[in-house]
């Protein structure tokens, strides 16, 4: 941003939490992690902490928003007051009103809507701490959730961004690259279609430097599949050797 | 999204464009006609109003003066809002803002804000108390499609077309001059938005379209060729190779159109 400011990448490329340029930040996922929703999944994405819980296929509420040929999707992407620095009001604001109609339309390519119609899948994504990429982390999150809920999907959703800080083009970047880099991309991404589902960009980037942050958030989504993929096969070969 | 067209035409939509062809006669790259009106509202410090085929968006620019936010002390301050009014289509309803209009605004103002076409600096008039707040209200008078590449349009517009009032600081006060400058532009991003329907790309969909369209990807771009800022929207997705067709198309019509308004 401006001359003063301290590089955020060193001589070496190391980036000032350590991490080389194409590393993520640790991940922790679980799977079933609240009882009373029908699926629900946790995630640490670096010190991002967030919960997301899927219900349904239920009810529509309110119900003049009920498709008669196919399921109504409903994702409130919500953050906890304690989640940020500065106490962020409860209410929702314009940005969470924004990320959630986002997020929803990442998930919904994943979704078979037209097979249940007249009902609707809800999930809550509550942002615990957010230290940037939580659109993103709340999207793996949420896919998981809805996963454990047992509605049936094309495939998994993951999340996650890639940016350019100082003069490198990065992988997920946390709040302080977010805040003072050049630009952040989030990206959504479902491996085995190879589509993606959400892109969003702020910043400044050229063309190819454009490519190149898309290949390397589509990257980072596939090494964090295959963790998506563990963490479910965590819950139930659990559940699998009980029965055994 | 409710729908006031047929199975029946929704269903020729997608057919014409599997042949490459569209309602309207035109190609999948073509935009339609644009006329651009400017200071058309007296009272407000700027204004103008975009004809996009038959889409209609005007956008009013208030200056008004405020406290800068806490982390930029010596900038001033830039808002966007949107109002989906229901003069301009059935579908629209009175109230508070949805999440439609909410994400017009915000995919507005990020093409502004990160293209920093606006001279912030400029704006402000006392470091860390008093700065110039610029309020960019975009009204939707009718609805045919695109409505985020012609607010986006508008809204550039009207800030060219937006004047401050001179001031001068006096023993620490604000003191209003005769006469206006204008507001500091110093670029001129443009947006453009591609829409998916039976999995091809096409540009500045109308109403109808949308209704098929599974997905859209809007670019806003830079004189120099760079990308500031992009939105995906729509349930549907987009391959990877798609995306950077939608990159190409996007700088392609953002330099057609800079060649029509000299931007």
């Amino acid at each position: 941003m401006n001359e003063k400011q301290e590089k955020l990448i060193d001589k070496k490329g190391i980036r000032l939490d350590g991490r080389k340029a194409d590393e993520l930040r640790p991940l922790k996922l679980q799977v079933g992690v609240l009882s009373n929703a029908d699926g629900s999944a946790y995630i640490e994405h670096g010190k991002n902490k967030i919960l997301a819980a899927a219900f349904g296929p239920r009810e529509v509420h309110p119900k003049h928003l009920m498709q008669a040929d196919r399921m109504v999707l409903k994702v409130r992407y919500h953050m906890a007051p304690f989640s940020v620095q500065e106490r962020k009001s409860p209410a929702p604001s314009r940005r969470e009103v924004e990320l959630s109609k986002v997020i929803k339309e990442s998930l919904e390519p994943a979704l078979f809507l037209e097979l249940y119609p007249r009902t609707g899948v809800d999930v809550f994504v509550e942002v615990l701490q957010a230290d940037g990429g939580t659109r993103c982390a709340a999207i793996t999150a949420a896919a998981l959730a809805i996963a454990d809920s047992g509605v049936p999907m094309r495939d998994l959703v993951v999340g996650c961004a890639a940016g350019k800080v100082d003069d490198t083009v990065v992988l997920d970047l946390y709040d302080a690259e977010d805040k003072l880099g050049v630009a952040d991309v989030p990206v959504a991404y479902m491996p085995s279609l190879n589509a993606i589902t959400l892109l969003q960009m702020d910043g400044i980037l050229d063309p190819e430097e454009f490519e190149k942050a898309v290949n390397m958030a589509m990257d980072g989504c596939k090494k964090i599949y295959e963790m998506q993929k563990e963490a479910l096969k965590t819950k139930y070969m659990v559940v699998k050797e009980v029965e055994e | 999204m409710s729908s006031l067209v047929t199975k029946v035409r929704l269903k020729q939509i997608e057919q014409l464009i599997e042949q490459g062809k569209r309602l309207d006669d035109r190609g999948l790259l073509d935009t339609r006609e644009i006329k651009i009106e400017q200071g058309i509202i007296e009272k407000a410090e700027g204004s103008a109003r975009v004809f996009l085929g038959k889409t209609q968006v005007l956008v009013g620019v208030k200056v008004a003066t405020g406290e800068p936010f806490p982390d930029t002390p010596n900038e001033g301050v830039l808002t966007v809002n949107a109002e989906l009014v229901p003069i301009a289509s059935p579908n629209f309803e009175p109230g508070p803002p949805d999440e439609n209009s909410i994400e017009l605004a915000r995919v507005v103002d990020r093409g502004i804000r990160e293209s920093k076409c606006i001279d912030n600096e400029k704006l402000c008039i006392e470091p860390g108390k008093k700065v110039f707040v610029v309020f960019v209200d975009v009204y939707v008078l009718n609805h045919d499609g695109n409505l985020i590449d012609a607010a986006a349009l508008a809204a550039m517009a009207a800030l060219i077309n937006t004047k401050m009032p001179n001031f001068e600081i006096k023993d620490g006060e604000l003191k209003i001059k005769q006469g206006y400058t204008p507001l500091p532009i110093k670029g001129h991003p443009i947006t453009v938005t591609t829409g998916k329907i039976s999995n091809r790309l096409i540009v500045d969909p109308i109403a109808e379209e949308e209704q098929v369209m599974d997905s859209r990807i809007t670019f806003a771009t830079k004189e120099n060729g760079t990308i500031c800022a992009i939105q995906k929207g729509g349930s549907g997705y987009f391959s990877p190779q798609q995306i950077l067709e939608a990159s190409k198309i996007a700088l392609n019509k953002a330099a057609e159109l800079r060649k029509k308004l000299d931007w």
